[in-house]
Order: C-alpha cells, then structure tokens, then sequence
C-alpha cells in the first residue's frame, strides 16, 4: 500500500470544516513555517523536496519559485491554477471538494514563502458549486486568524480570493489565465517576458497547480529531505491520478510512483483491472493532450523494462515510444474502442478550445478535425493519413502557447502507433461503419532488439 | 563625457550589424533590408503589442549570444523576440524557417477566399504578396470554408469577416489610436470574429486608420470599395492644413478624379502618419489638397504598371548582332493590329487602356 500525504484523510466526515481539519492536524504547516522559518526557508525546502509542478508539464517547483522577481515597492502575486479542463482529468476537482482547506493551508504557506499578500485561485467555470466550498473555507480560515491581516501574530498579511473563469481550457495556461484574472480576452501572452517578471497587472507572479500548492503543505510538516525519500528518482512525493475509461474501479488515486503501470491498472486497490473482462487496447496515461500508447508499449518499454507510474519510466523512449506523466487523467480504452474516433474526439475538442490567436493553431485544429471526421466516416485516402501528420508537424513548435502541441502530439501519436488501423478505416469503408478494428496485435509482446 | 551606448552584435543569415539592446529580431533584419527580413502579417511597429500571432515571421535562432550560446529549441517569432549580443539568427538560409512559413501560409490561406480577382484589395494585399513568395501552389484543403456575413461598421467601413486573418492590427489601432474602444473579438478559435459589440458603428475620427492597417480586404473603405482597381490609380502625395491630424496622405488618382485618399505607406506597408476620417473620407477634389508629387511605389508592386513616363528604352541589339544588316520583316504587326500603337502613351491614357482609346486614332 503506497504512502498517501493529500487525500488520505478526505474521507474523514467533516473534514470540509475548519473544526474537524484543524483537529485532524491541519494548519499545522503554517504554524511551522510563519514562526520558524523565513520565506526563503520555506523555498528552500520545496527545493529540497524536488517537487515538480503537478499541473502537467512537470517543472520543479521550487525552481519556479526562486526565478520569481522580487524588485523593491512591487507587489507579488499568487495565482492558483484551479481551471482544470483537461479532458481525463479530475484530481482538482477532488481535492478541493473534499478537502478544501489543505489547498487553503498550501496557498498560505507558499504566498508566505513568495511574499504575496494578494493571492487567488483562478477556477473553472463549470466548478461553480466548488467556488462555495473555498470560499467557505476562506471565510473559516479568516475567522480563525489563519488569513487576513497579521496571520498568528506574526506581521504577515494574506488574503486569498476565488475567481471563477468562464469555462475555457485555454485559461489554464497560465498566461491566458493571468489575462483572464485581470479581466480580458483570456489570450496567451506572448513570452517573454514570463509570468515571473510581469505577471498579473505586470506584477512578478507565480503561477501553480492546485495539487502542487496543496503538496507543499505535507512538505513542509515532513521536511524536505524526507519528502524526497517517498518516490523514485526525480518523481519525488505522491501523485493524485484520476483514473477514467473501460476501467472497474474509476476515481481519484494516490500513488507514490513506485508502482508499475501494469499494477495500476490490474491491482484491486487502484483500477481493478479492465471492464466486462475485456482485453486493454491503448491508454493516455496523462491527460488527453499526451501521446496515446498501445498496450504493449504502455506495459513494457522499448528496451523491454516494466513501465512505472513516474515521470522518467512513462517518458522513458521519448515521444517514438514513450508518453508523459502530464496532468494524471488515466485514460483507459479497451479493445472495443477506435483509436480513429477517439482521435477525431479530441481533435474536435482542440478545435473548439483554440483560442484563435495564432495562425497554424487556429486553422490548423480545425483542419485535422474535418479529416480526421472524414477517415472516421469511411470517406478518407491514404493520403489524408500523411497529410495528418504533415498538419500536426507545421502545428507543434510553431504557436504561441503549448495549446498548438497539446492539439498536435495525440494525432501525431495516434498515426505513429496505430497507423494500420487508420489504414484499415480507409480500405474498409463499408466495414469501419459498422465494427471497430479491435484489439488486432496491440497488445503483442513487443521484440526487444539485442542492441538496445 | 558621455557614456558610450553598449551595441549589441547580431548576425542574421551571415550578415553581421550592431543594433541598439532591445531591438527586436525583425527590426534588425529591417535595417539590413532586402531578403533577409522576415515577412510580418501581424506585427506593425506603429501599434504597441502588436506581433507574435500570425507565425509568418518565425525564425530560427542558432546561437542565442555570447554569454549563453545554446541555440533555441523553437523557432522563434522574431517580431516579439528581442536580440542579444552576439545572437545568430537563420532566416532564409534555415530549412526549418523555410518548411515552417511555408506550412503558416498554407494555414492562413485554408479558410481564406482564393478569389483575388473579385477582391477589392488585391495588389495592395500582405497575402496575396506572402503566399506568392512564400507559398506553395495548389491547397491540399478540400473542406468548405468558414464565411461571415458582411458587416457595416458605421458608414465609411465595411467588415468582411471571410477575408480576416486575425491579425488584430485593427483591434490595437481602435484601442491605441481611438479613444473609446467598441470594437473587439468575439469567439475564439476557427470561428473568432473582429466585431463591434452589438454593432455598434464606430464614428470616430480616427477609426478609418484600420483600413489601412488591415493586410487583407477584410476591411474596405465604403466611398471607394469597387470604384477601381488600385493598379488603375495613379497614387500621388498631397497634404493639407487638418486640425485634427498631419495632413500627410496619398490621393489615388484616376485622371483628374480622386477616388481615395490613403495614409503613406511605408515599403513594409506600414503608414507613416496617421490621418483623420475627414482627410480620409471627406475630402476627395483636388482643391482640397496641396499637391507633391507622385508617389514612388516598388517596382515589384502591380500598383507600379503603367507608369512608363520617363521610361528608358533598352538598346537594340539586332542591328549590332546582324553586322548592320536589318531584319527582313515578313510582317510588321502595328500594320495590322488596331491597338498597340507605339505612338500611343499608356501612361497618358486615364485608366485602363481600352480599346475606344485607339480607335479615336485610327478613325
């Protein structure tokens, strides 16, 4: 049974309330932090932890933090990225409905150690019953002392403030999101300079996922050093994975990374193995913007090792035959599902998402959604295929905000690994209508070369 | 003694200059000229935070600087990218420039009309000169593509949506140049709109500068949209005394008929100083006006045919070539042709040549 450091005590009735959390051990962290420890301290320590930011692309956090400017007379900023929208993923949305005030704990503890006295959770729109959980967390939290003016004593002030966005994927990126917050069009920003430098209102800012603020709180309780210890490698703590698709048993797991996938997937205490005994077909391990793998390669590497649930194993090969961990949705998908019309799914939900602002992004998604709709509809060429992987190459790299690779890799990834069931969707146009393509050889044992 | 300024050292496609620190990678092509400068859909220098959207101007950066010498992982837009001392940039000797430009212009032509011929911007238009340098022929796109209805914004513009390319330009010029913003963008993605909330007109003086920003014919001016093609105009540059703006325009002339008045635009197609809607719309005799001179356009340009006054004729070589012998014609064409006359100055003609214009000699 792996260690868990945030949800373990969801479950615990009450645990919404200041009474039940404080009883339980909460706010401990804050204590800790503004009596004994000076703000640097603190990004010391979730240095030391090698926490790495939890909202997909994996950069360590206290990095992040240490490149925060800090010029003299300008405030900072906290920004908590709650706009979870990413299809597959629902980690967020349980946190903060469960437990609420560990987020609230974390976001005093980091504007503590950033220095910002004005903080906010940015958070989807479609979340609205979630806003009045934090918000009546926050009010608990002020009346407690833990938030306002002269936090326990000690001088240092914070106020945390909810805003809601207006349902859009793109205000998760974080310089969107920054425009959104101050009341625009939520456009990327074109970067540099990064949020950092000028941020909300041109302010040095922070901008961090709602699981990496609430890990900070278990950081500092335990210590750095001991955090590292949990983990493996550079994957260091637990991980929040919320486990969808052709699964027994979805939901929100904690892991510790040091489980395989195969287990994951298998074991009863997690997914408890594939529905209705079917047979796995392919997986996106991250989220809906990481490649999809097949079986065989999501089980085993390419050099034939067991796949972990870690950051370095689920991107060991690179994109040719790895993925990224990303933001945790677990998305299973067995043999009865079509890779085609999963693509075509995603591809349409990019289209819609594309903010518009740059070229190949905006036309681009739209473009590989029609042919995409068109294989999908037994009306597609051999070659639509190549054409599909010229588009998403002109795409990736090319835009302003990483919406334009997220849009890119699982076509890119979709055609590089199950090419021959496009291929069949075009030479059996009649069929494809009618059935899928199946499992076919998917799930093989794969031929590790003896050189590699 | 004054602090000498430290110059930062770029070399672009092996040309190396000094630039002033936070210069931007396209200003510094800017200053050399010629090829190497990156075409821009988006970017116009007059208008702040303008840039970085539509991915014509990606380059590549081999060496980022002195200090740090890595080369970028990305192609950068190097309208928004500003140098660094001893930066390296590949333009047109780059083949991931070229791949990359090429696929933008392809994206930015997938839901664009390709009817140039019934447009009123051609031979003024960004993209119509970009897919011609940069593009590559045939659309491999075989959808239908996205059309707008067409927009009235107030009674001097007219919006077609179809023709847009969110460049923005003409959102930045409404919020920078006007003083009441009512005009903006709506949607997001493939469908995005420029659009004046609720439409709203937009009367404000200087609210016609977004005809000339615009790179398209997504925005047309209402007094002038399909009089004439701008290559039968004769572009000459006047001024007058305006309280409200400098006065400095371009009259589009045909004959002695002004049929629009334009801002100056500059080689990049940007204007050199902005005018009024009353310059722009209002005032459109000759009277009005003081005039300078004709207006010098590229020779590349197709607003250029036409003017052959003061054209140099080459030499002949023939008689050179034949050792003075003189080429025995076996038919001399203007003895049978009613037009092309060599007698005749196109230039002198008021528009097109037609073919009335040489009967009237023959007859």
């Amino acid at each position: 049974m792996g260690r868990k450091l945030l949800i373990e005590k969801a479950h615990i009735e009450g645990i919404r309330s200041f009474d039940v959390y404080r009883r339980e051990g909460g706010y401990r962290s804050v204590e800790k932090a503004l009596k004994t420890m000076s703000p640097d301290d603190v990004t010391e320590e979730v240095k030391k932890s090698g926490l790495r930011g939890r909202g997909g692309a994996g950069f360590p956090t206290g990095m992040k933090w240490s490149f925060l400017a800090k010029p003299e007379g300008v405030p900072r900023y906290l920004v908590c990225n709650a706009d979870e929208s990413e299809p597959g993923t629902f980690k967020d949305r349980f946190l903060m409905e469960k437990i609420p005030h560990l987020l609230i704990e974390g976001l005093i503890v980091s504007s503590y150690a950033l220095g910002s006295n004005r903080t906010y959770i940015y958070i989807r729109g479609e979340y609205a019953w979630i806003v009045d959980i934090l918000e009546e967390a926050i009010a608990e939290a002020n009346q407690n002392g833990f938030l306002g003016k002269n936090i326990l004593g000690t001088g240092f002030d914070c106020q945390i403030y909810v805003q809601r966005g207006g349902g859009a994927y793109i205000c998760g990126e974080e310089t969107a999101l920054i425009e959104s917050l101050e009341g625009k069009r939520g456009n990327p920003r074109i970067k540099p300079p990064f949020p950092a430098v000028k941020g909300v209102w041109g302010c040095p800012t922070v901008v961090n996922n709602v699981e990496t603020l609430a890990a900070v709180v278990p950081i500092i309780n335990m210590g750095g050093e001991e955090y590292i210890k949990i983990g493996v490698g550079r994957s260091t703590g637990t991980k929040l994975i919320s486990a969808c698709g052709n699964i027994n048993k979805p939901g929100v797991y904690e892991i510790d990374m040091t489980i395989s996938v195969e287990e994951f997937i298998y074991s009863d205490e997690y997914c408890g193995g594939i529905k209705n005994g079917k047979r796995l077909k392919a997986c996106i391990p991250g989220g809906s913007s990481v490649p999809i793998l097949p079986a065989n390669l999501l089980l085993k590497t390419a050099k034939g090792e067991t796949r972990m649930m870690n950051y370095e194993s689920l991107s060991d090969g690179g994109f040719a035959t790895g993925t990224m961990m990303g933001s945790g949705g677990f998305i299973v998908l067995d043999e009865d599902q079509c890779v085609v019309k999963h693509t075509l799914t995603l591809a349409r939900f990019y289209r819609h998402e594309s903010c518009g602002q740059c070229s190949p992004c905006r036309e681009g998604t739209g473009w590989m959604e029609k042919i995409l709709q068109k294989i999908e509809s037994g009306r597609g060429e051999m070659s639509d295929i190549d054409l599909l992987w010229d588009i998403q190459r002109k795409i990736e790299g090319n835009t302003i905000c990483p919406l334009g690779d997220a849009a890119a890799w699982p076509v890119a990834a979709a055609i590089r690994h199950f090419r021959d069931e496009f291929e069949w969707h075009i030479t059996n146009r009649e069929e494809c209508l009618t059935r899928n393509f199946g499992l076919a050889h998917y799930a093989d044992p794969l031929e590790v070369s003896p050189t590699a | 003694m004054a602090e000498e300024k430290k110059l930062f050292k770029v070399t672009i496609d092996n040309i190396t200059l000094d630039v002033e620190p936070g210069t931007t990678i396209l200003n510094a092509a800017r200053q050399i000229g010629g090829e190497v400068v990156p075409p821009a859909m988006c970017y116009y220098s007059k208008l702040e935070g303008s840039g970085g959207k539509c991915r014509t101007c990606l380059v590549e950066v081999a060496q980022g600087s002195t200090a740090d010498p890595r080369p970028m992982p990305k192609l950068v837009a190097s309208c928004r990218t500003t140098v660094m001392d001893g930066m390296v940039v590949k333009n047109i000797t780059s083949e991931r420039v070229v791949d990359a430009r090429n696929g933008v212009v392809e994206f930015l032509l997938l839901n664009h009309p390709l009817d140039c011929p019934v447009c009123d911007q051609a031979g003024e238009c960004h993209l119509q000169d970009l897919s011609y340098e940069h593009g590559k022929e045939g659309t491999r796109y075989e959808f239908k593509r996205r059309t707008f209805p067409k927009h009235d914004l107030g009674k001097y513009i007219q919006l077609h949506m179809t023709r847009c390319i969110l460049c923005y330009r003409c959102v930045f010029t409404a919020d920078q140049l006007t003083n009441k913003r009512v005009h903006g963008i709506l949607d997001r993605g493939d469908h995005a709109e420029i659009a004046t909330y609720i439409e709203k007109s937009l009367d404000n003086d200087f609210i016609g500068n977004v005809i000339d920003v615009c790179p398209v014919g997504a925005l047309t001016d209402k007094t002038f949209r399909f009089k004439n093609r701008v290559w039968f105009l004769k572009p000459v540059d006047a001024h007058c005394n305006c309280s409200k703006c400098s006065g400095k325009v371009t009259l589009w002339y045909r004959g002695d008929e002004v049929f629009r008045v334009t801002a100056r635009k500059d080689q990049y197609g940007e204007v050199e100083d902005w005018i009024c809607n009353e310059c722009r719309f209002e005032k459109k005799k000759t009277s009005d006006w003081i005039i300078e001179g004709p207006r010098e356009i590229s020779r590349h340009s197709v607003i250029s045919q036409g003017h052959y006054v003061g054209m140099e004729k080459p030499k002949e070589p023939l008689s050179e070539v034949l050792n003075g012998r003189q080429p025995k014609l076996l038919m001399d064409i203007h003895s049978i042709s009613e037009v092309n006359k060599p007698g005749k100055q196109l230039s002198m003609i008021d528009g097109p040549a037609h073919s009335t214009d040489f009967q009237s000699e023959t007859k």
